[in-house]
């Protein structure tokens, strides 16, 4: 795409994605610390995830001042208009990631008094929801639509593990009700992670709109391929 | 939202010269009624040649030619037996710069029903007068001096005063060459307002320069580019996300 002919504009918009994608950065960091302080019971990890949430936030703030002040003195359209609306969007969803990856280090400092045995489950979980929002902010950062529809098809992938995981954890906890603690944290633990995959895909579907246009929330996916195709009116 | 649209204006493979020069390269586009329809295009593009071939304005220049089909309606507006006074009063147009007489604000609106023969001075002349001015949402700001100069108004309320006289005739479209370029923003802001009332009668078509008022007044967009219309479609389409490359860039101020 040629460049703005406004060399000012060009730059704040590139500046907004970069400040997204960085933001990005730190909410898979996040996820990563959270999931590694509860498999390593690391408790100084755990707080770190804690602490480091206000910079996710201090960005969130930041990247709405950038959007706003986009809006109120550019004027943006079309795809222009489409980033800074995909923006709003994202950041708001990158935002819950990171208060999610924040509870899991919250739920981590619970397991002092009832350490979890068994975290393989959530590990695989966490790997898969991590790999989720890489593969959303990928799509964003290089505005793929295939890797976004990729993310959304992927999702009920990590809804299944999801629920393995608690039928697993469930049976730990009727075969030993002193594992009943641990077992709901762990459960609470494992529902933070699988929405973290759902708002991988909320974000997926914004990279969509920023880049064909195209509002696919809540339809199906063969609608949505079709309206991508170019088969399908809105 | 389309099952009920209706063309006033329906154009065919119009192509224009000015001498040897292909202006126009064969415009296809139908403008539909009831609707405000915007024209945009970088300088040069041929919007406003076009504009101006809806209503015949392009007659008047020597090196002029055109072929191709002009419907207002079912009526072919270069068919010969067409009287061109007659359509400019069904075509009406207000110009970049308000034209008004050096008349009376009374007079500015009725001469044109005069020489017409649509109605006789007197009451029914008064009437026609204050509604066309009402129309145009200049009567209180000038009833009180309706035997003032037009062109001691202000430029914004001289351009609604032009508004005023095009309606006087009753015309089915009206015509708009960048009506609010020479305006202040309060004062294009009246004019957008005004169009938006008016659509309810008339079929607007505006050429500007201004995307912005394109995307604020229209309900459809028509993007020219060298003399082809590149895209055409529903504003809320072409400022969101439009089919076209060309058209993309050109919104998106990465044009040139």
């Amino acid at each position: 795409m040629p460049e703005h002919t406004i060399k000012r504009f060009e730059d704040e918009l590139t500046l907004l994605k970069e400040k997204v994608l960085s933001m990005g950065g730190l909410v898979e960091k996040a996820i990563r610390r959270a999931i590694n302080a509860l498999t390593e019971q690391n408790t100084k990890k755990a707080r770190k995830v804690i602490e480091r949430d206000k910079a996710i936030n201090a960005l969130e703030v930041e990247i709405d001042n950038m959007t706003r002040s986009l809006l109120a003195l550019r004027q943006p359209a079309a795809s222009d208009l489409r980033l800074v609306i995909a923006t709003i969007k994202i950041v708001t969803d990158l935002e819950r990631i990171g208060d999610l990856a924040e509870n899991i280090a919250e739920s981590m400092l619970q397991t002092d008094e009832h350490p979890l045995n068994h975290t393989d489950s959530l590990q695989d979980l966490a790997d898969r929801a991590i790999a989720q929002v890489q593969d959303a902010l990928d799509a964003f950062a290089r505005n793929d639509v295939d890797k976004a529809m990729q993310v959304i098809s992927a999702d009920h992938k990590i809804n299944r593990a999801f629920k393995s995981m608690q039928r697993e954890n469930l049976t730990y906890m009727l075969e030993d009700p002193r594992q009943i603690s641990a077992g709901l944290i762990a459960s609470n633990i494992g529902k933070n992670i699988e929405r973290i995959g759902d708002h991988a895909v909320n974000v997926a579907e914004m990279v969509i709109y920023m880049v064909r246009g195209h509002d696919i929330r809540h339809v199906d996916h063969e609608t949505a391929a079709a309206l991508l195709n170019g088969e399908l009116d809105e | 939202m389309s099952t009920e649209l209706e063309n006033k204006i329906t154009v065919r493979d119009l192509k224009l010269w000015y001498g040897d020069f292909e202006a126009l390269h064969g415009i296809n586009l139908d403008i539909y009624s009831g609707k405000i329809t915007a024209f945009i295009g970088p300088s040069g593009c041929g919007k406003s040649t076009f504009l101006r071939t809806l209503n015949r304005m392009n007659d008047r220049i020597p090196s002029c030619r055109i072929e191709g089909t002009v419907l207002l309606g079912e009526q072919d507006i270069y068919a010969p037996e067409v009287d061109v006074v007659q359509l400019r009063t069904h075509v009406g147009m207000v110009f970049q710069k308000p034209n008004p007489f050096p008349k009376s604000i009374y007079e500015n609106i009725a001469y044109a029903p005069r020489i017409h023969g649509l109605v006789d001075d007197g009451p029914d002349m008064d009437e026609l007068v204050e509604t066309a001015l009402r129309k145009a949402s200049i009567w209180d700001e000038v009833k009180d001096k309706l035997q003032q100069p037009g062109t001691a108004l202000s430029g914004g309320q001289q351009q609604r005063l032009c508004i005023a006289r095009t309606i006087a005739v009753q015309p089915d479209v009206i015509l708009m060459d960048e009506p609010c370029s020479a305006l202040d923003p309060i004062a294009t802001a009246k004019i957008e307002e005004l169009m938006d009332e008016l659509k309810q009668d008339y079929t607007i078509v505006i050429v500007t320069h201004n995307m912005q008022q394109a995307a604020r007044v229209s309900d459809y967009t028509a993007y020219f580019y060298l003399g082809d219309l590149i895209e055409f479609g529903e504003t809320s389409t072409i400022f969101t996300a439009p089919n076209k490359q060309e058209t993309e860039d050109y919104i998106t101020g990465r044009f040139g």
